[in-house]
């Protein structure tokens, strides 16, 4: 291909999709990539990785969790990958590895099973991760406005809420978008803590 | 390590149907991290083969296919591990392997201290709106 830019750095950013079991994760890394939807697997296998207390019980175990993505190219040498986290709770401690250095994080949310993002909610906050909460809409739900849906997610002020279709692309690159300025946000409000 | 294949008096014992027989690290020699020092390989890490990256008679048939797979352009380490249908963590090692042999060349993600410069969180808002 064009050999011309080998000195352009190639930069590759992260953002993360999460929530709840079965609530459009897929389904929206698969409707804004623009590369087929790929699963990955990940072999969990090592012993002792924290596995929560009330199991009390010490076991190596083999877990097999996939994980969905996808992938948008703003332009020759920048893209973004989407990474569709693993729904079920207990593979909270993958989330550590897909975390690190992301741009940030979408949280879907069902409005009927708000509960669900609660997780997900908890941990980006407690990493200070940007993140925004997308509340799909499924057909036949009774609409929500977001400052109720803030008010119940207990967000910090500032985290933006966005209803949005997770089928539609448009809908899903305006997600990404408000993603995207509020992490430019929180970063710019860092800068600025760390000089005072 | 070696010479682990068991075959019917046919050549096989298995059809297709069976799925993969083969414990996924068994073609990393057991091997579960990558045996250089190299820095965990992120899942966005771009790989690139090197223009000369001979096929290697020491290299399994898996190494060649990772190698294939990135030889036009560079392939994120997931994006590898789809297209190759192998765990992350296989990848990883036998990236680890083309790595020591100088075959790839890895260019790990910007840092998240000095990630969001804001000409770059522009741009992709940018592209996102042109898309």
């Amino acid at each position: 291909m064009d050999s011309g830019h080998s000195e352009t750095p190639v930069m590759a950013l992260k953002i993360l999709i999460a929530g709840g079991f079965g609530v459009g994760k897929t389904t929206m890394v698969g409707a804004v990539s623009e590369i087929r939807p790929l699963r990955t697997e990940e072999q969990l296998t090592e012993a002792g990785r924290h596995v929560d207390d009330t199991m009390g019980v010490e076991r190596k175990s083999t877990t097999t969790v996939a994980m969905d993505f996808g992938r948008i190219t703003v332009r020759a040498g920048l893209s973004l990958y989407l990474f569709g986290t693993p729904g079920q709770d207990r593979f909270w401690f993958l989330w550590d590895e897909l975390s690190q250095g992301a741009l940030g994080a979408v949280v879907l949310a069902d409005t009927r099973r708000l509960e669900d993002s609660f997780p997900a909610v908890d941990f980006f906050e407690h990493r200070k991760i940007p993140f925004a909460v997308a509340v799909n809409r499924f057909p036949g739900t009774q609409e929500h406005r977001p400052e109720d849906i803030a008010r119940a997610l207990d967000l910090q002020d500032g985290t933006p809420v966005v209803l949005c279709d997770a089928r539609d692309r448009a809908s899903g690159k305006e997600v990404l978008i408000a993603l995207v300025e509020h992490a430019g946000r929180m970063h710019a409000a860092r800068l600025l803590e760390s000089v005072s | 390590m070696n010479g682990g294949h068991q075959r019917g008096p046919d050549g096989h014992w298995y059809d297709d149907a069976a799925g993969p027989l083969v414990r996924p690290y068994a073609m990393t020699g057991g091997r579960t991290r990558p045996g250089t020092a190299v820095a965990a390989l992120d899942l966005i890490a771009l790989v690139l083969a090197e223009p000369g990256a001979a096929d290697d008679p020491a290299l399994e048939p898996e190494h060649n296919a990772l190698l294939a797979l990135c030889r036009d352009e560079p392939l994120s380490v997931a994006e590898l591990a789809a297209d190759a249908d192998l765990p992350v963590g296989v990848v990883r090692v036998l990236l680890g392997d083309l790595l020591t042999l100088g075959s790839v060349r890895v260019s790990t993600p910007v840092p998240p201290a000095q990630l969001p410069d804001e000409r770059i969180l522009r741009e992709v808002i940018n592209g996102l709106r042109a898309l």
